[in-house]
């Protein structure tokens, strides 16, 4: 397995009758913070979901920590954020994380060290339906930190949160990172990839870019994240128009 | 040692989830929990699901005050309500959980499809219990209900069509994609079934057709039951029935754990 975390060759994947995702080649490697930038549209979310073994695909390999992606074994060693929170918004904070720390075997202590890490020890009896949508989405990564999984595949953890949370929850994931766990997280705030070890850029459902940041403002000149992916787009239009018009 | 102790219990419990459909007692109990606390945390929804039953029995005694329709139907009714109302409930809850993305995150978690779908089953059975037990004792003690055969196989046959149509709604969730669809689907499912269980036309009175038709669905089961039980009927009247209403209950929490995909479009 080498010490990539996710490796993906080929993927396809086709959702109502479009093509999402076409022959997606990407490495990531393991015990880093991988960020998946890119536009709403661009396949984060599909290609996360292929990683998770949410999604059905249409073609292409997904091995994830040395397994196929989806195999049962994996379950209990993945952490998934969905973008939308998660959480049983009848339940009580501490009632979301007891179900799951249920199916995964994690005690009462585990629970516990899971709020403290997204700082919601205070709100632990409060039901989902009184908090923020901050909050909300805390809740649902802590539920992903329950069984302290290899890898955390993050889909946008920290819209709606202030800059003060933000910060601590990159803090969290580094931490994490240093104690061995990879992390890909993903996010269409484009001041968030200096956070990463590593960045993906992906447009139209491939991958535009697989670098370190100061890589990719080396390559393309750019002074920040965004201007690189503006550039990149601008080259990627261009490469496209020629080809049409050799075509 | 502790260390030791909790990887065998891990190993134990992951060769048991390799299969994904697998079940675990623990996992469907812990399912079960959660569903009853986020009802006990809805009152509102348990007042209704106990509460209507009564009330419709109750309209039903009055207009019919002095006549002998409470005894000859009202075991039916206690049958039918309940069961609408749970296939309603759970259709609606499972559906909830299908389109909120908490289904998709659990299915990427080591719990077996089945632990699912019987921990929901399990909850609203709980839920059906009590609902069959006020609705029975309401038409007895309330409204005089008179039943000539067991009053104790009344209510067992009313927590089996209530916990029925849990299943069925369990089932019957997956062809929904919206609540306006799932609300549907009470109608669908149920209403055929009740035009051809017997009730609107005997049913060696019916077309060769529907009469087969009535034959395979399981309301005929679960309502003749309850007119057997009426017209004073025993434990050998109805153990037959009994028995289809139980496979009924379990083929469609088959079908449900069948229908529950861990990867979706």
């Amino acid at each position: 397995m080498g010490n990539s975390a996710i490796e993906v060759a080929g993927l396809r994947v086709v959702r109502g009758g479009t093509r999402v995702v076409e022959s997606l080649d990407l490495t990531v490697p393991a015990g880093q913070v991988v960020g998946l930038l890119g536009p709403s549209g661009s396949g984060k979310t599909t290609l996360m979901r292929a990683i998770v073994g949410a999604q059905i695909v249409d073609g292409g390999t997904v091995t994830v920590l040395g397994l196929p992606a989806g195999s049962a074994p994996l379950r209990r060693r993945i952490g998934y954020v969905t973008q939308s929170p998660s959480v049983y918004g009848d339940l009580t904070v501490t009632e979301n994380l007891r179900y799951a720390a249920a199916i995964l075997g994690v005690d009462a202590d585990g629970i516990r060290r899971a709020l403290t890490e997204v700082d919601l020890v205070e709100h632990a009896d409060q039901s989902i339906g009184t908090l923020s949508g901050g909050e909300r989405s805390r809740v649902s990564l802590a539920i992903a930190l329950l069984g302290r999984p290899d890898l955390l595949v993050l889909d946008e953890p920290t819209v709606g949160l202030d800059p003060v949370l933000r910060r601590d929850l990159w803090n969290l994931f580094h931490r994490l990172a240093r104690s061995g766990v990879s992390l890909l997280v993903s996010s269409h705030v484009m001041d968030e990839a200096a956070r990463c070890d590593r960045l993906i850029l992906l447009r139209g459902g491939a991958v535009l870019s697989d670098s370190t940041l100061d890589e990719l403002l080396a390559r393309t000149g750019a002074p920040d994240a965004e201007g690189a992916f503006l550039a990149l787009v601008d080259e990627a239009v261009a490469r496209d128009a020629a080809k049409g018009a050799v075509a | 040692m502790n260390a030791a102790h909790s990887v065998a219990t891990d190993l134990r419990t992951t060769t048991r989830q390799e299969r994904g459909r697998g079940m675990t007692a623990a996992l469907t109990a812990a399912t079960a929990r959660r569903v009853l606390t986020q009802l006990r945390h809805d009152k509102r929804t348990i007042a209704l699901v106990i509460l209507l039953p009564c009330v419709l029995i109750g309209l039903i005694a009055w207009m019919f005050d002095g006549t002998p329709v409470l005894d000859q139907f009202g075991p039916l009714l206690v049958g039918l309500f309940p069961m609408m109302v749970m296939f309603l409930v759970t259709s609606v809850a499972t559906l909830r959980e299908r389109i909120s993305g908490t289904l998709e995150r659990l299915m990427t978690l080591p719990i077996g499809r089945g632990d699912v779908v019987v921990g929901y089953a399990l909850a609203f059975a709980v839920l059906a219990t009590v609902q069959a037990l006020v609705i029975v004792g309401f038409a007895v003690w309330v409204c005089g209900m008179d039943v000539a055969g067991p009053i104790g196989l009344v209510v067992l046959v009313a927590v089996l069509d209530a916990v029925l149509g849990c299943a069925l709604g369990l089932g019957a969730s997956a062809l929904a994609r919206t609540e306006f669809q799932a609300v549907q689907l009470m109608p669908l499912v149920l209403f055929p079934q009740l035009i051809t269980c017997g009730i609107l036309m005997p049913r060696d009175e019916m077309p060769t057709v529907l009469e087969w038709l009535s034959r395979v669905l399981p309301l005929t089961y679960a309502l003749d039951a309850m007119q057997q039980l009426a017209a004073g009927g025993a434990w050998a009247d109805v153990r037959g029935d009994v028995g289809v209403i139980a496979a009924f209950i379990v083929g469609a929490l088959l079908v449900g754990s069948a229908t529950l995909r861990r990867r979706t479009p």
